[in-house]
């Protein structure tokens, strides 16, 4: 067995510079595709060949696996890496590279169906005996749905077995309340939805959101790279993440990444991937919610703690090669952060803010990292996320890190376009962050108060 | 007198709610002022497009799912 020899990078921005740096450090050529939209950036810039795959909308270019494919057999390429986001879950790219005889970077077709779909991962989490959140299937009874809740113990969610949105959505603190809270949440449910079917979930308070990263080969190896936290949320997007998670007990981390790796080995999961899990800090319990089957944006404060490159490792294991790293090996050491720098203005309701850099300043120095597809005289265009770049500390301490942080926010400038820095750098100096104590509701609370 | 529909925003325009609804206005149609004339769709937030004034919906100058610039005129209201 040897590497693949060349990769095709079918994705844009921080992620595809991310994964050509890789392909370099192993002699591997990178080819990239790029949008209409895409020609002058940096990624295109950076690889050693870059192909046109269409306009720029993602839907004509890069969210589409024929011309993704046929781009990697024009330019004879036998892998594939996704990247994140576009087509990385989407089970049709790893199908088409098949197909073409092409190595896809990630689990093959059918892992990717098994975990990207709730309730088979869900089923898949109990058969390796991972908590999930305890909940029920449809229940259209009041009465049952007071039995199911009296098991799983209040407070308890109901939520809209059709759902979404928040309606047909109630918290219920107990069984005297749970009659009335149904009625009315299956009358909203089926006014929005024609369906008044309702699930009976677990609330799980001030959750805490800790992922583990987890990396397997064809030759049996599933190992974990321990946690990130990534607690600091708003809408469910992710803004600060960080290695270790503060304030786990030896039994709480441990506990998560056996899980995940368990999970991994249930469903035969090949290269890095992350269990999303649910954590009850006070409770010492944690709960599965899902496992994403690619590489994560904040991928890079693992690496910053573990000494390891998880990138050159998901192609060596799309090669059918051995991890380089043993579970032994893997040994974290300080702590680590990552500030996602957004062409956004936090202070007008997270506007998008694209445009051209016209000044772009990144900071060094010990212990600091920046992932960036752009610099100086790019364009941040409209049409994709808003993600620019990553600022990754590492220190020896939390203290030490968070001190680097503050430095390089302080020394990153970003000129043409409003970003998130400044709220990073608030961030920075906010107690409940500082003491590691986020949950996932902390940050839309603080930014109501701020 | 006619009035000019201009996207405040850079991004891709869509003339619909979602891929299989319907069109939020036909050409020809009259519209309100306030009337949602189609989205624009930045970063992948989307943002309405209303019509300032009432009038008859034009010729569209930006196709569906076609990109537009920040003050480029959309459609013409007679």
């Amino acid at each position: 067995m040897a590497l693949v020899a060349r990769v095709l990078i079918a994705n844009r921005g921080e992620i595809a510079v991310r994964v050509i740096r890789a392909c370099r450090d192993l002699g591997v050529e990178a080819v990239a595709v790029y949008s209409e939209a895409d020609e002058a950036s940096l990624h295109t810039e950076l690889a050693d060949r870059a192909l046109p795959i269409g306009k720029a909308p993602a839907r004509a270019s890069y969210l589409r696996p024929d011309a993704i494919v046929e781009a990697a057999v024009e330019a004879g390429c036998d892998a594939v890496h996704p990247g994140y986001g576009f087509l990385a879950e989407d089970p049709r790219l790893p199908a088409a590279c098949a197909q073409a005889g092409i190595a896809f970077v990630g689990p093959p077709e059918d892992v990717m169906r098994a975990v990207g779909d709730k309730v088979t991962a869900r089923a898949a989490a109990e058969r390796a005996g991972v908590p999930v959140v305890p909940g029920t299937g449809r229940l259209s009874e009041a009465s049952a749905a007071v039995a199911a809740a009296e098991e799983i113990g209040f407070p308890v969610l109901l939520t809209a077995s059709a759902g979404g949105g928040g309606r047909g959505i109630r918290r219920v603190e107990g069984a005297a309340d749970l009659p009335g809270a149904f009625a009315q949440a299956t009358a909203e449910a089926e006014a929005a939805f024609g369906d008044g079917g309702l699930f009976v979930e677990k609330l799980i308070e001030r959750p805490r959101h800790v992922e583990v990263q987890v990396l397997a080969d064809d030759h049996g190896a599933v190992i974990h790279l321990f946690e990130r936290d990534c607690s600091v949320q708003r809408r469910k997007q992710k803004l600060v993440e960080e290695a270790p998670a503060p304030g786990l007990t030896d039994e709480l981390r441990t506990g998560l990444c056996d899980a995940a790796v368990a999970l991994a080995r249930e469903v035969g999961y090949r290269g890095a991937g992350t269990a999303e899990f649910l954590v009850d800090v006070a409770a010492g319990a944690f709960y599965f919610i899902e496992m994403n089957a690619r590489i994560q944006v904040e991928h890079g404060i693992t690496e910053l703690v573990c000494g390891v490159d998880l990138v050159t490792e998901q192609l060596r294991a799309a090669s059918g090669l051995e991890l380089s790293v043993a579970q032994e090996d893997v040994v974290p050491r300080g702590s680590a952060f990552e500030f996602r720098i957004n062409a956004e203005d936090p202070d007008n309701r997270f506007m998008p803010s694209p445009g051209t850099i016209t000044g772009w300043h990144a900071p060094g120095g010990p212990g600091v990292r920046v992932d960036s597809g752009v610099e100086t005289g790019r364009a941040v265009v409209p049409y994709y996320d808003s993600l620019v770049a990553k600022l990754m500390v590492w220190g020896a301490t939390r203290e030490e890190a968070i001190a680097r942080g503050r430095r390089a926010l302080d020394e990153l400038t970003v000129e043409g376009i409003k970003t998130t820095r400044d709220l990073h750098r608030r961030l920075l100096d906010w107690d409940e962050l500082l003491a590691g104590e986020c949950s996932t509701e902390s940050l839309e609370r603080w930014l109501e108060g701020a | 007198m006619a009035a000019e529909v201009r996207s405040p925003i850079p991004g891709i325009f869509y003339r619909r709610p979602s891929p299989d609804a319907d069109v939020f206005v036909e050409e020809g149609d009259a519209v309100e002022a306030d009337a949602v004339i189609g989205l624009v769709e930045v970063m992948k937030q989307f943002h309405e497009v209303r019509a300032e004034a009432a009038g008859t919906v034009g010729t569209f100058e930006v196709e569906n799912e076609g990109t537009v610039d920040a003050g480029q005129v959309i459609v013409s209201l007679d």
